[in-house]
């Protein structure tokens, strides 16, 4: 565990270190080389600064209306007849739409059922698995100012619920058979 | 897609807080959800800048040469367009790494970065080109090999075995990457045939 964690600390780190160190033995004036890449970073943030602020709005609207515990209410009976576990549900919906939402609520997950009980399991498999998807695809696509994303957003809402389904399958084979 | 999503995402959540009595939440998530977007905001300024730099540094060196030859099968495979040694090409295979370690702070920067090459490339400048499409959903796709994030949440929730869930996280990352490739393989395939 603690292996781990100081993995994830020395990652960043290390990465900056051997690329700068890598550039001054080949003699590279680093800081100007530097310079040159980190102009460009201004530009493409400020193109994604108004597509962060609709869809922010737009997520924490849907979150603060509580329609979304409406429509998990709603549609959870039949979820549960596939023996989808109920409290995974909330986390299913959410988990492409907001990263800091589903985060959330994984966390309440563990923390209402035990972190090593199967459903506290099962959330956290699929936090680990899945991204944010709609968050990725509208912040690629307007960095360039792209409308037309074609039928991305289908192969990625598959690729979602595939890594939800597979979590919970996998859970229950290797930790609860 | 948003143009559809957006309206819909904000009427109908207006319209149930009015009904549930929710209205004052309401009220209070436009303010905190902008201010969320400009925090944000601020954290990817400081972010893309430090790793567009640092990228251009290593771009200069041979290690570029090496990650291109480590990944390039992959990158084939996926990016058959995209010419190895090019701008886009070094920044998919920075994301790509950035996405394995878990540097997701670097990884979206890269991802920018690799954008704004492919869209220079791109022949109809309004529509996602295929590569485009594939640089997209691969980072939906959680590469990371260690999912750092929840393993300090369950730590922090007193978990008897934080790490236990690295294999299956694995096994559902896989399954989940091989499907949004295969439907993105899928979907340009049926678009190239209708023309």
């Amino acid at each position: 565990m603690k292996i781990i964690n100081y993995i994830s600390i020395i990652a960043m780190p290390l990465v900056i270190l051997i690329i700068v160190s890598r550039g001054l033995k080949e003699r590279i004036s680093v800081f100007d080389v530097f310079l040159k890449g980190a102009r460009d970073g201004i530009e493409i943030t400020i193109k994604i600064f108004p597509t962060l602020v609709g869809l922010f709005v737009a997520i924490g609207l849907l979150r603060s209306s509580g329609i979304l515990d409406f429509i998990t209410k709603l549609i959870s009976p039949i979820l549960i007849m596939f023996q989808f576990p109920g409290e995974i549900v909330p986390l299913a919906l959410l988990r492409p739409i907001s990263g800091s939402a589903s985060m959330a609520v994984a966390t309440d997950i563990m923390a209402q059922n035990g972190v090593d009980s199967f459903v506290g399991v099962v959330a956290s498999v699929i936090m680990g698995a899945t991204e944010t998807t709609l968050y990725t695809i509208a912040v690629y696509s307007s960095s360039v100012r792209i409308k037309n994303t074609r039928k991305i957003l289908i192969a990625s809402l598959m690729a979602d619920l595939t890594g939800v389904i597979v979590s919970i399958v996998i859970c229950k084979l290797i930790f609860f058979a | 897609m948003l143009n559809i999503l957006w309206p819909i995402f904000i009427i109908i959540s207006i319209i149930y807080a009015f009904f549930s009595g929710n209205i004052e939440n309401i009220n209070d998530a436009i303010f905190s959800s902008t201010e969320d977007a400009v925090n944000l905001t601020i954290t990817l300024l400081g972010m893309t800048c430090l790793w567009s730099g640092i990228v251009e540094i290593a771009s200069n060196t041979v290690i570029i040469k090496y990650l291109s030859m480590l990944l390039n099968p992959i990158v084939k495979f996926l990016f058959p367009k995209v010419k190895k040694g090019g701008k886009a090409y070094d920044n998919i295979i920075m994301n790509i790494i950035a996405n394995i370690l878990g540097l997701g702070n670097a990884a979206t920067p890269l991802g920018l970065q690799a954008m704004t090459e492919l869209q220079k490339e791109n022949k109809e400048k309004s529509k996602l080109s295929n590569e485009m499409m594939m640089l997209i959903v691969l980072n939906t796709a959680s590469l990371q090999i260690i999912p750092t994030t929840v393993i300090a949440i369950r730590t922090s929730l007193g978990s008897s075995e934080p790490t236990k869930i690295i294999f299956p996280v694995w096994i559902s990352t896989f399954c989940a990457g091989f499907v949004a490739i295969f439907m993105t393989k899928l979907i340009i395939k049926i678009e190239e045939n209708k023309k």
